[in-house]
């Protein structure tokens, strides 16, 4: 019953494009196609959880018990590029298929601030291991969702007569804040 | 002259949210009000003058393959810097920038111009480069924070300048109002740029 809670709260309440604002970059940069946003969004729910087990680890490990947490910020950046860069050399050994489908969109989950804050987010809300992996993995439904629906309507976007000040990004933001609006209605479902 | 250029390019002409589009996260997360968005956009801009510094002052020392990584480390330094004099000092501002004060390091921008200005300039002009951006950032975020709590709060800077019990437009200091009103600024900004 927690993990239900856990993963409800994730992916809708708490969406973490549309109402925490993480992952905002790829979530205007990439969601021209549906096809790519689901490439993203599964290349993000890969690393997301790898980064999250991985920091959570450090933070249990190191960090507290030499009680170096203000080196925080430093290490979780660097253990999530370096990351970023081994799961890119491992797939390309081990299954270049999935290599060639999520190849493209790895360098750019490094800039990708989804990763860094969930995997803080996970140390501020005190959860344990299996929480933690939990908690990363709906995240990263929820942003795979969001990616999608957006792109999903930004297709149609491109064929409807906007006034030409409001063409491309100022027509999505604003098309991005009636789903955020949308998805306030989960509120109070948890 | 061209350090003049420098400095004004990052007000206007390249502003870093409206014209760049870089940083969205923040910009969208912290502007619930005036205050907030003028908070955040002074952190960042300390971290970006720092850290563009230093990155153009030890650029040759850095060998070219590791310069992303390395300059990651030095940004990182000036944010935590940044997020304990913040929970030092002004307590209250830190809880209220929460997970978007260690996320600066991520902030495209900061990144952006240590690779494409400061890894190729002087210290000088990079420090020129740093509070040209950082005020363009700043700027750009006190005011979408202002059109937020003007219209959501109906104050400014903490002033309430509306009756107790007049009704405001609540959506506005909520995630949805956030897209809609930066949207429109952006737009806004569209129209002046072609006109």
């Amino acid at each position: 019953m927690e993990y239900i809670i856990i993963i409800i709260a994730a992916i809708f309440v708490n969406n973490v494009v549309f109402a925490q604002f993480l992952g905002i970059c790829p979530f205007l940069g990439v969601s021209s196609k549906i096809s790519t946003s689901a490439g993203m969004g599964g290349a993000v729910l890969f690393v997301m959880t790898i980064a999250t087990v991985v920091t959570w680890t450090i933070q249990k490990t190191i960090l507290v018990p030499f009680g170096i947490e203000f080196m925080q910020t430093i290490t979780f950046i660097l253990v999530i590029a370096s990351l970023v860069q081994m799961v890119e050399i491992i797939l390309k050994k081990i299954s270049p298929s999935l290599y060639q489908a999520l190849g493209i969109f790895l360098p750019l989950i490094t800039t990708n601030c989804a990763v860094l804050g969930i995997a803080i987010l996970a140390i501020q809300k005190d959860y344990n291991l299996i929480q933690s992996v939990v908690f990363s993995a709906a995240t990263a439904i929820g942003f795979a969702l969001a990616l999608i629906i957006f792109a999903g309507l930004r297709e149609h976007l491109d064929g409807i007569d906007v006034p030409k000040g409001m063409k491309g990004v100022p027509i999505a933001l604003i098309t991005a804040g009636l789903i955020s609006l949308a998805f306030m209605g989960f509120a109070g479902l948890v | 002259m061209s350090l003049v250029k420098e400095f004004t390019k990052g007000i206007i002409k390249e502003n870093p949210v409206f014209v760049l589009l870089l940083g969205m996260c923040p910009t969208l997360g912290v502007t619930t009000s005036a205050k907030n968005g003028l908070g955040m956009g002074l952190a960042t801009m300390f971290v970006l003058i720092a850290s563009n510094f230093v990155v153009s002052s030890v650029k040759s020392l850095i060998p070219d393959k590791v310069r992303i990584p390395a300059f990651i480390v030095i940004i990182a330094s000036f944010v935590t810097i940044v997020d304990l004099s913040m929970a030092a000092y002004l307590p209250a501002l830190h809880a209220q920038l929460g997970i978007f004060i260690p996320l600066i390091v991520v902030n495209c921008i900061i990144l952006g111009r240590a690779e494409a200005f400061a890894s190729k300039n002087s210290p000088i002009a990079s420090i020129i480069d740093g509070i040209g951006m950082g005020l363009g950032f700043t700027l750009a975020l006190t005011l979408l924070g202002a059109v937020r709590e003007i219209l959501g709060s109906g104050s400014l800077f903490d002033f309430r300048f509306l009756p107790n019990d007049a009704n405001t437009m609540l959506l506005f200091v909520m995630p949805p109002g956030a897209f809609i009103a930066l949207g429109f600024l952006i737009a806004i900004v569209n129209k002046i740029k072609k006109a």
